[in-house]
């Protein structure tokens, strides 16, 4: 019943994605071979899908880590595959790179920050190795990044950058979502597997593992699932933050506290954030488009003190 | 039928288990104490084969449980980890449910068995009217009996609960002892970690360590003397037997 809610909700932010704009698009222009054609087929079903693909796989990834860290403050940026995927593609930049390659470098980037956290956390690293391996990666990619912006060439190269790295799914075309997708479904299904495994961790480790859990399987699993599902979404978009934080706990009011129950809602509620926040984007008045990825993280913030706020009265 | 075969565990570099040899049969409560520090979790853990032993080994029917293939073993062993705090508020029944992981498979949904196991651990383990109650909102005695419901949803062969007693009342529990006694009765292998020597005295068996090594293991009364007490904990103890119960009475310093 709520799933079914949800997924209507989701399908209306999608809908709401391909229509709304500068430009209002209704569906009877959609297949017509006009301006607003074209406009429909080039940009806005391409935003729409990468917009919802993201949307739920950073809402997955950060229902997943949570799960697993068995931490509510944790979310795809804690583990660095964020903040490396964003160094890959401002080193793209740097060297005058665009479209596939500069995915490419992306990926690579965020394929590698995957191998040293599987290194640094160890094959059986409890989540506080994880979380403090993920940490200093973030940390290590963000001063390579500022590095990579200290020395930009021109101020042009620059603000092309910093742009970049605030995160936009403006302008993608179908390319994008042909490379990105892809990763994101494999990615995706992974973390899907997941759901049982983070139930029984629930009660710690060792009881996990006494019901037959693999734990050492399933921190492969999750690092590769966030490692493809957060690479390929920060590869096309940018860094869009606090999706991966905020969305499980909306969830976790609606629909209980059961790590494998949120997480089909979250992939759902992730999307639709994601599109909402986009079409609003698209829609606040201003000669350019804010970028996403400050809208959303001046939605974020704010929620997180909320958060913050309520697990400490809890607490007390 | 377990046994434990000259069996060494190390932590952190520091063996904490030393050359135990013991076997322990189905059918039988079995009380595990021990001063603190004595390796008695340790010992628990490599018999559930979440630590691996630095020498000697574990066999459960032959095979040893660190090389047993996990859903076998999680299905043979049911382990209660000692103060367990549940991660996310679920509800008692989903957190019951739990101790059925091993015998569904990816996304099936819960069949009549395990609804029937599920519901009879409620009832055994006195927490049915507890079911769609957040976990978090628990008493501790509450969340201790709603955690053992969750090992008997499994129906293992083997029941190894270290110290389940620790924040319950006394009504509960001498229940949890009754149904533990109850349990090894039905042919199950119950160990118990316990620190009230009154819950060694109902079990049929008794294994105390100290310092890692085994000082005596057996029936009951052969081991819960006056002599073996002193050495695992040392000080004085004086038994008196009143019904033909044992009562233990520490000495004053």
């Amino acid at each position: 019943m709520r799933l079914t809610c949800l997924i209507l909700l989701t399908a209306c932010a999608f809908l709401l994605s391909l229509i709304a704009g500068k430009t209002w698009i209704w569906p009877v222009a959609w297949l017509s071979n006009s301006a607003e054609g074209w406009i429909f087929f080039e940009l806005r079903l391409p935003r729409a899908l990468l917009g919802a693909a993201i949307g739920a796989a950073l809402g997955l990834s950060g229902a997943v880590l949570q799960g697993f860290l068995r931490n509510p403050l944790a979310d795809p940026t804690v583990v660095g595959v964020s903040s490396s995927a964003a160094f890959g593609g401002v080193l793209a930049i740097f060297v005058g790179l665009s479209g596939l390659a500069m995915f490419a470098s992306a990926m690579a980037a965020a394929a590698i920050s995957i191998l040293l956290l599987v290194f640094m956390a160890g094959r059986n690293g409890g989540p506080l190795g994880f979380i403090l391996s993920g940490m200093v990666l973030a940390t290590l990619a963000g001063s390579m990044t500022s590095f990579l912006v200290s020395i930009a060439p021109s101020p042009y190269a620059t603000s092309e950058i910093i742009a970049w790295m605030m995160g936009a799914l403006t302008d993608r075309g179908i390319p994008d979502v042909a490379r990105a997708l892809p990763f994101i479904a494999i990615g995706t299904l992974m973390l899907f597997t997941t759901g049982p495994s983070l139930d029984a961790l629930t009660l710690g480790e060792d009881t996990a593992k006494s019901l037959g859990i693999n734990t050492a399987r399933l921190q492969w699993t999750i690092i590769g699932g966030v490692g493809l599902c957060v690479g390929a979404s920060v590869a096309v978009s940018g860094v869009v933050g606090f999706v991966g934080l905020i969305v499980p706990h909306l969830v976790r009011s609606m629909v209980g506290e059961r790590p494998s129950a949120i997480l089909l809602p979250c992939a759902l509620v992730g999307a639709t954030l994601m599109l909402v926040a986009d079409s609003c984007v698209r829609l606040l008045p201003g000669p350019a488009e804010i970028r996403l990825g400050i809208v959303m993280s001046a939605l974020g913030a704010p929620f997180f003190f909320l958060l913050l706020a309520r697990i400490r009265s809890r607490a007390a | 039928m377990m046994r434990i075969d000259n069996l060494s565990v190390s932590l952190g570099g520091k063996l904490v288990v030393e050359r135990l040899t013991a076997a322990l049969d189905r059918g039988r409560f079995t009380a595990i104490i021990g001063p603190n520090g004595a390796g008695k979790s340790s010992l628990m853990r490599a018999m559930a084969g979440l630590l691996s032993p630095s020498g000697g080994q574990v066999r459960l029917d032959r095979a040893a449980v660190g090389e047993m293939p996990t859903t076998e073993r999680a299905r043979k062993i049911g382990y209660l980890a000692q103060d367990t705090k549940p991660a996310w508020a679920l509800t008692v029944r989903d957190l019951v449910s739990l101790g059925r992981t091993q015998r569904r498979r990816l996304f099936a949904a819960p069949d009549t068995a395990d609804e029937a196991a599920i519901l009879a651990a409620m009832i055994e383990a006195d927490v049915s009217h507890l079911s769609g109650r957040a976990v978090d909102t628990l008493s501790g005695g509450e969340l201790a009996r709603a955690l053992i419901a969750r090992v008997l949803a499994g129906e293992p062969d083997w029941i190894l609960a270290d110290e389940p007693l620790a924040s319950l009342d006394i009504p509960h529990r001498q229940a949890v002892l009754a149904l533990f006694r109850k349990l090894a009765a039905n042919g199950r292998g119950v160990v118990s970690i316990v620190h009230q020597l009154e819950a060694a005295c109902e079990a049929d068996d008794v294994l105390i360590l100290s310092s890692g090594q085994l000082v005596a293991f057996g029936p009951r009364d052969e081991v819960l003397t006056a002599t073996n007490l002193e050495a695992a904990f040392g000080m004085a103890f004086t038994i008196h037997h009143i019904d033909a119960r044992p009562v233990i009475l520490p000495s004053r310093p």
